[in-house]
């Protein structure tokens, strides 16, 4: 105990000796030890991006986040543009992977194609970062949305907007070969799994196409014009839905739930002028600045590319009317380019 | 003994009625004045571009490039609207567009005499590339504010009927009075069935086909616009899908032989309703997609086959899938 008092009783007199010198030191200022380091494990690193393609929201909304964050440090931001072309976006990794970029941010096409190129990127001493759409390899860190949660929470909408009503719903799904697709039908299977008395009167792929998607939902309405609810699974497709129902003059009777990237064109005004019920948006700008964050903090880490893994998935927005005006629910492409 | 000669029309049109009989007394619900509409509706777009491309093809030629006439023009209409450009503004652009695809198409044809798979291939590759990277921001161009009113091409209905069939129904009418009626349609067929013998007859040959395709440009565009109108945005990407190989389709399997001078409106709307009773067919039975892809491709062999059984090939009876 006495060494204690004794302890304290010298850091006590330390301490006045040090506030006596204070004002000197503040003069001076204090550096901060971590930022150099920091600024130059940024400095002059290359990141590269390959998205399925560029022109549409979720692509460009990463792609302006990304820029935003990441260029004021002198990173320099290379994009290779597939353009929906899966030979194409492997070719672009296979390339890469030569060049040598610090980190490869990569938007895969399905789960198998790039998962053994993203490995040997990794073991080549290149980070990847696989956003919104995972690949089987696992890679230093993934951010994106969890698609099965979105089928879970799409779901969970149409059967509560049933309830009372026909109980039949109807699924547009979109391409079948892509993993999200598959993986939202997961989803969707486990709610249903949950609510027998649902019945699922279709479900159909509609190649994230609106015009099928609107083909398939008019016969589908002409067929069950008791129908009580639609699970659509992409915004950009569930306009063809949402122009079913309207043309069907089912607007408010059918439930129709989609999920998107939460772009305010997209996805507020359609929720707002009533075209869609509910959209899970997975908001693109968020996700694009959890992306930078991993980033700096892998760069700054030093930590060994494929040492560590883990993963980031997005806080889900659900966009209803409620919400549809506010100022943060979406946000403007327009914007986020500037 | 006399052969009977069934033509490839009617094989199609027999295909088409058994299809229909079967889902009508087998599937509850098909056969109803809605789902009638609603089928025809499902397939007026492909229906319109089916006739576009029946101009070009009855007059010895192929246009590729037609999605691209489809989706460029008509995405550039709502791109401008959203940028605060008025709507006749925008349409006028949009036709002056599809003015210039069409004649650059019929001039690389009827003048540099390019093959028109290669022209049209390269025009269209052009076309979708201009809109991509310069005209529009995104793939998908949203409705806006501006665009109030002009839905009514693709949406709701006039006396009961879809406004797509009617839209579609006046395209049959105006390529039909085209094509059967005035001295320009006669010179296509005249063209497409030997193109050699109509110059020497006097008949202006090159500039009928950069008539042919301009025409089909300007269809394109009708049918972009219908297309947007009905699902309220234009999917521009449509481009990299596969539709143009149904319109080829619908052309073919209505019996418009790809060696030119034969068919007309007729045989586009028998193969549309082929296409059209299949996929709603289909849809009502909630077929799994491969499926579909299954029975699309074994009713277009069963087609096909019985057609070459019951015609069999020689120089002179050379026609459709002949290149």
């Amino acid at each position: 105990m006495a060494s204690v008092h004794k302890f304290a009783l010298g850091s006590i007199a330390a301490l006045a000796l040090s506030a006596s010198a204070a004002p000197a030191l503040a003069q001076q200022g204090l550096d901060e030890p971590f930022q150099k380091p920091f600024r130059e494990a940024l400095a002059g690193k290359t990141v590269a991006y390959v998205p399925v393609a560029m022109n549409f929201d979720l692509t460009e909304g990463w792609y302006a986040g990304l820029k935003k964050e990441l260029e004021p440090f002198g990173v320099k931001f290379v994009i290779r543009d597939p353009n929906w072309n899966t030979n194409a976006g492997a070719q672009a990794v296979t390339s890469l992977i030569s060049e040598k970029p610090a980190v490869m941010v990569i938007h895969n096409p399905d789960v198998q194609t790039y998962a053994k190129l993203l490995q040997r990127a990794e073991n080549e001493g290149i980070y990847v970062i696989q956003i919104n759409m995972g690949s089987a390899y696992r890679s230093s860190a993934f951010v994106g949305a969890n698609w099965i949660e979105i089928g879970e929470r799409q779901t969970e909408g149409v059967v509560k907007a049933c309830q009372g009503k026909s109980n039949k719903i109807a699924i547009i799904q979109g391409a079948l070969s892509a993993a999200a697709s598959a993986y939202t039908l997961k989803g969707v299977e486990n709610i249903l799994a949950k609510h027998p008395e649902i019945k699922v009167v279709s479900s159909q792929a509609a190649d994230w196409d609106a015009a099928k998607a609107k083909a398939i939902t008019q016969t589908v309405l002409k067929q069950n014009p008791d129908l009580c609810g639609i699970v659509g699974f992409w915004d950009g497709m569930d306009i063809g839905t949402a122009a079913a129902i309207k043309e069907a003059g089912l607007t408010g009777k059918v439930f129709l739930a989609t999920s998107g990237g939460g772009e305010r064109k997209g996805a507020c005004e359609l929720v707002k002028n009533g075209s869609f019920d509910l959209n899970m948006s997975y908001d693109v700008p968020t996700q694009a600045a959890q992306m930078a964050g991993t980033i700096k903090w892998l760069l700054s880490s030093g930590a060994k590319p494929g040492s560590v893994k883990g993963s980031e998935y997005t806080t889900l927005i659900p966009i209803t009317k409620e919400n549809a005006d506010t100022q943060t629910a979406c946000w403007n492409l327009s914007d986020l380019k500037k | 003994m006399k052969r009977v000669r069934i033509s490839q029309q009617e094989i199609v049109f027999a295909v088409f009625a058994a299809l229909f009989l079967t889902f009508s007394v087998f599937l509850s619900g098909f056969l109803s004045a809605d789902n009638m509409l609603t089928l025809l509706q499902n397939v007026a777009v492909l229906g319109i571009l089916g006739l576009a491309m029946a101009i070009v093809v009855i007059g010895r030629g192929i246009d590729l490039s037609l999605i691209a006439a489809l989706a460029v023009p008509g995405g550039l209409v709502l791109q401008m609207v959203q940028n605060g450009h008025s709507l006749p503004a925008s349409l006028l652009a949009a036709g002056l567009l599809s003015i210039a695809i069409g004649l650059v198409n019929g001039w690389l044809i009827a003048y540099a005499e390019v093959p028109p798979l290669f022209a049209t291939l390269a025009t269209g590759l052009f076309v979708a590339g201009l809109g991509q990277a310069a005209l529009f921001q995104l793939d998908v161009v949203q409705w806006s504010e501006g665009m109030a009113g002009f839905e009514r091409l693709g949406q709701g209905s006039i006396l009961g009927i879809p406004t797509s069939i009617v839209m579609f129904a006046i395209a049959c009418v105006v390529v039909f009075i085209l094509l059967r009626k005035t001295r320009w349609g006669a010179y296509i067929y005249a063209i497409g069935d030997n193109p050699f013998a109509s110059r020497v007859t006097g008949i202006p040959s090159r500039p009928i086909i950069v008539l042919q395709y301009v025409l089909a440009a300007l269809i394109g565009c009708f049918a972009g616009l219908v297309l947007a109108a009905s699902v309220n945005s234009m999917p521009t990407r449509i481009f990299n899908s596969t539709l143009i190989y149904d319109v080829i389709l619908v052309v073919v399997l209505g019996g418009i032989g790809l060696s030119g001078g034969r068919g007309g409106v007729v045989n586009v709307i028998i193969g549309t309703l082929l296409i059209g009773t299949m996929l709603n067919g289909m849809t009502i039975l909630n077929i799994p997609y491969a499926g579909q892809n299954l029975i699309k491709g074994l009713v277009l062999l069963i087609a096909v086959i019985t057609d070459t059984l019951l015609n069999p090939r020689n120089e002179e009876t050379a026609q459709q899938g002949d290149i």
